[in-house]
């Protein structure tokens, strides 16, 4: 409370600060530029810029103060901090008074900070890929301090067992296993259903829009399509998990087989529905940039409109098909809440689609939302598990920017 | 040549019926994806319409002494089983909080507790065959009726399925959106004017342009990681809060405010640049004054669009905790929260039964939200949106 009052002060006179830095800026321009000296700039431009200089570096002060006090550990009171940066404000503001003079361009002035603020933004970008690889590697590391990284990569048995105990100071934790092979068979079945929906729907439907559908019909179904992509996963989850499931249980049972209400097919299917638009669209715009001299081409030798577009149309837009099914891959490897909703919560490796499996991301979620201490190996794992997705689902981005860069300069496209 | 004409024409006529062929597969694919897409709504409209209706039964309350300590005896003895329990249990702190109803009785709509609400809707529930006949009897009678469902909108979420409603995730959802583009929305647009406008063409404006795309294209589970990592364990931002589930969905959103924004930007014709350079304005001027305001319509069609991506995500906010219960509407920016995702998460995992149209019914009211927030961006891109 008494902090907020602080802040709540600061502002306030930091505020001050900056109106009386405005007006008498303005006003001393006004009069030297009345006593009839030409000046490199407006009033208004000298007062905003003694308003910079008042205000800037003692936001600056403050800032560079509290994140000293947060990375350090360094105990500066707040009161002193902000005192130390209303006094840096009071010199900007008589600085930025004394700039007020006709060789000074302030209009310069002011856009060079107005640039270095664009470009802190554009920093954030980076900053934030960072701070998750920083966050994951970190937590990774005290992971694999605790597991090797071998057994996590071969590992065929997935059991944190008691690894909560053991972090809590009570048994050692040697039961707990954390190989991660179960788990990204899981994935790799679930994504393998959702790509067999997926790409054949998706590209099918490109096919139907750019080279067939009239313009009326292309206007309604694309956006439509597009909707699919904007459902809410947990949405798509609970659809999963209630409508379909049951139905593959029912269908299952009719001929004869056992299958299981978590199974791999319900959720896989659903992804596949939520991929299609990503699949389609993409497919969509690198099928109409394949030139048209080359169906031209294809049609003045005869061949059917069929015929183009099966042999000359998809093998030139194959690498921005390809494209399009990474993107869909490493979408379907990341989504979470289908998975967790629908999926199994089991470790279980088998080729069968009608038990159930898991996945990395169900994983996650488990060792982040139970009460285990954060320094537990199963918690941790959450992290290790992280890394694994990170490095896959990049890889599969970088491969699919360079495969549809690869078709760009083929066609000279530059609309993708 | 040893074809003839006839088998010529026979295998032109093959060739043709395969191309054919295509042209109606690839129909049938664009239809099974409007199908899937029927299919969805249909069974969507299905389990959660009902959830917007709640029978309420017609009774008398009786503010006696008794009921004061027990407050089972303040309704007729016949209907403590079908009362929802939530109504019995309010009755002696109505009573506290205003002494004058000590002796007076009223006739009051209550609500119904959650199986026989379910057995009205013609859902699976647990009542015994002679419960059933008892109920049928007072619904001829008008006592007991299925109405609109005030509580759903009006309460937060409550361990009784009569009870719970989407409110407080409601709330959450405003006050983490309100987080989210509070910070997404200037540095979004401040990185893409600077990319756009103001960035020398060198190493490192590629390298922020490459990894713009590629955070685009990163699971949203990994922001979770993220905003625990580092929001919630190094900044000490309160775990489940909407400021820190907001921070973490501003990390995600960022990116595709900044494309959107590029795009609106690379739009407006370099003729509109040109001529304000011409009459001597800077470079910042030129952006303000002509190319951003040109650039607005798109730059706030995809900000929306961002922001109802937002709006659906669930997997970060979990892993930051947003999944917690939460009966109280929130008021505050550091407390504990939920949103209306999180709140469809937590009633899907309920193992009663009438949570399943509860969850159907939370999740209409997000679509409606998300597809009203799309067409509202479709509407705003249509009417200002200009062709140069």
């Amino acid at each position: 409370m008494q902090t907020n009052q602080l802040f709540l002060l600061f502002c306030t006179v930091l505020l001050l600060l900056g109106l009386v830095a405005f007006f008498i800026g303005r006003s001393k321009a006004a009069r030297v530029r009345s006593a009839g000296g030409s000046m490199f700039a407006q009033p208004d431009q000298y007062a905003w810029f003694a308003v910079l200089s008042t205000a800037g570096p003692a936001i600056l002060v403050g800032a560079v103060g509290a994140l000293i006090m947060l990375l350090l550990g360094a105990d500066i009171p707040t009161f002193y901090l902000l005192a130390a940066s209303l006094v840096v404000a009071a010199a900007g503001l008589v600085v930025g008074i004394a700039q007020v003079r006709p060789s000074f361009h302030a209009r310069q002035a002011i856009e060079r900070a107005i640039r270095m603020t664009l470009a802190s933004a554009a920093l954030i970008s980076i900053f934030t890929t960072f701070g998750i690889l920083f966050s994951i590697i970190s937590e990774a590391i005290r992971f694999f301090q605790m597991h090797s990284f071998w057994e996590f990569i071969t590992g065929t048995t997935w059991s944190p067992g008691d690894s909560f105990l053991a972090a809590a100071g009570r048994g050692d934790g040697s039961g707990a296993q954390f190989g991660s092979v179960p788990l990204f068979a899981g994935t790799f079945m679930i994504t393998a259903i959702a790509m067999l929906v997926a790409v054949p729907v998706g590209l099918l439907s490109a096919i139907y829009m750019s080279e067939y559908a009239p313009q009326k019909v292309r206007t309604v179904a694309k956006p439509i399509l597009e909707i699919l992509a904007g459902i809410p996963t947990v949405v798509y989850g609970f659809f999963a998990a209630i409508t379909v499931a049951p139905i593959i249980v029912n269908v299952a049972g009719f001929f004869g087989l056992d299958a299981s209400y978590n199974n791999a097919l319900a959720p896989g299917i659903v992804m596949g529905i939520m991929i299609i638009p990503f699949i389609s669209s993409l497919s969509d715009d690198v099928i109409n940039s394949v030139p048209d001299t080359m169906r031209q081409g294809s049609l003045a030798l005869g061949m059917t409109k069929g015929e183009t577009i099966r042999d000359v149309v998809i093998p030139a837009a194959l690498p921005g098909i390809i494209s399009a099914s990474l993107l869909g891959v490493s979408r379907a490897m990341g989504e979470t809440m289908i998975v967790v909703m629908a999926a199994g919560m089991r470790p279980n490796l088998t080729a069968n689609p009608l038990e159930d499996m898991t996945t990395v991301t169900v994983r996650i979620v488990a060792a982040l939302t139970g009460d285990q201490e954060f320094a537990s190996a199963e918690t941790l794992s959450a992290f290790a598990l992280g890394l694994v997705l990170f490095a896959v689902t990049l890889t599969l981005n970088l491969v699919s920017v360079l495969m549809i860069r690869r078709f760009r300069e083929k066609y000279r496209v530059n609309n993708l | 040549m040893s074809h003839s004409f006839d088998d010529i024409s026979q295998q032109l006529k093959r060739r043709h019926r395969k191309s054919a062929r295509l042209k109606w597969i690839s129909m049938g694919a664009l239809g099974l994806a409007g199908l899937f897409l029927l299919l969805f709504f249909a069974d969507m409209l299905n389990k959660g319409l009902p959830a917007f209706q709640q029978a309420y039964v017609n009774t008398e309350i009786n503010y006696t002494e008794e009921a004061a300590r027990d407050a089972r005896q303040a309704i007729p003895d016949d209907l403590v089983a079908i009362v929802s329990r939530t109504e019995i249990r309010s009755i002696p702190l109505q009573m506290r909080n205003n002494e004058n109803l000590l002796g007076t009785s009223e006739q009051r709509w209550l609500l119904v507790n959650g199986e026989v609400d379910q057995y009205l809707k013609g859902n699976r529930n647990s009542l015994s065959e002679e419960e059933r006949t008892a109920i049928d009897e007072r619904v001829e009678s008008g006592q007991v009726e299925l109405a609109f469902n005030r509580t759903f909108f009006t309460e937060g979420d409550s361990k009784t399925s009569e009870r719970a409603g989407i409110l407080a995730a409601v709330v959450g959802t405003v006050m983490t959106m309100i987080v989210t583009l509070a910070i997404s929305f200037p540095i979004g647009v401040m990185t893409a004017v600077y990319l756009e406008e103001f960035a020398p063409d060198n190493r490192i404006t590629q390298a922020i342009e490459i990894n713009i795309n590629n955070l685009a294209a990163i699971p949203s589970i990994l922001f979770g990681l993220l905003g625990l990592a580092i929001f919630i364990n190094f900044f000490g931002v309160p775990r489940s809060s909407p400021l820190a589930g907001g921070m973490t969905l501003a990390l995600m959103t960022l990116p595709v405010i900044i494309i959107s924004t590029r795009a609106a930007l690379r739009s407006v014709p370099d003729s509109i640049r040109h001529a304000a350079f011409g009459v001597g304005c800077s470079r910042w001027q030129v952006v303000r004054d002509h190319v951003l305001p040109l650039a607005m319509p798109g730059i706030m069609t995809g900000s929306i669009i961002g922001l109802a991506q937002a709006m659906g995500e669930t997997a970060p906010l979990i892993i930051v905790g947003m999944v917690a219960f939460i009966p109280d509407v929130g008021a505050s920016f550091t407390e504990a929260a939920t949103v209306m995702p999180a709140q469809i998460f937590t009633w899907a995992g309920e193992p009663e039964a009438a949570f399943v149209e509860k969850t159907a019914g939370g999740i209409l009211v997000l679509l409606a939200v998300l597809i009203s927030l799309n067409a509202f961006a479709v509407l705003l891109r249509k009417k200002f949106e200009r062709r140069w």
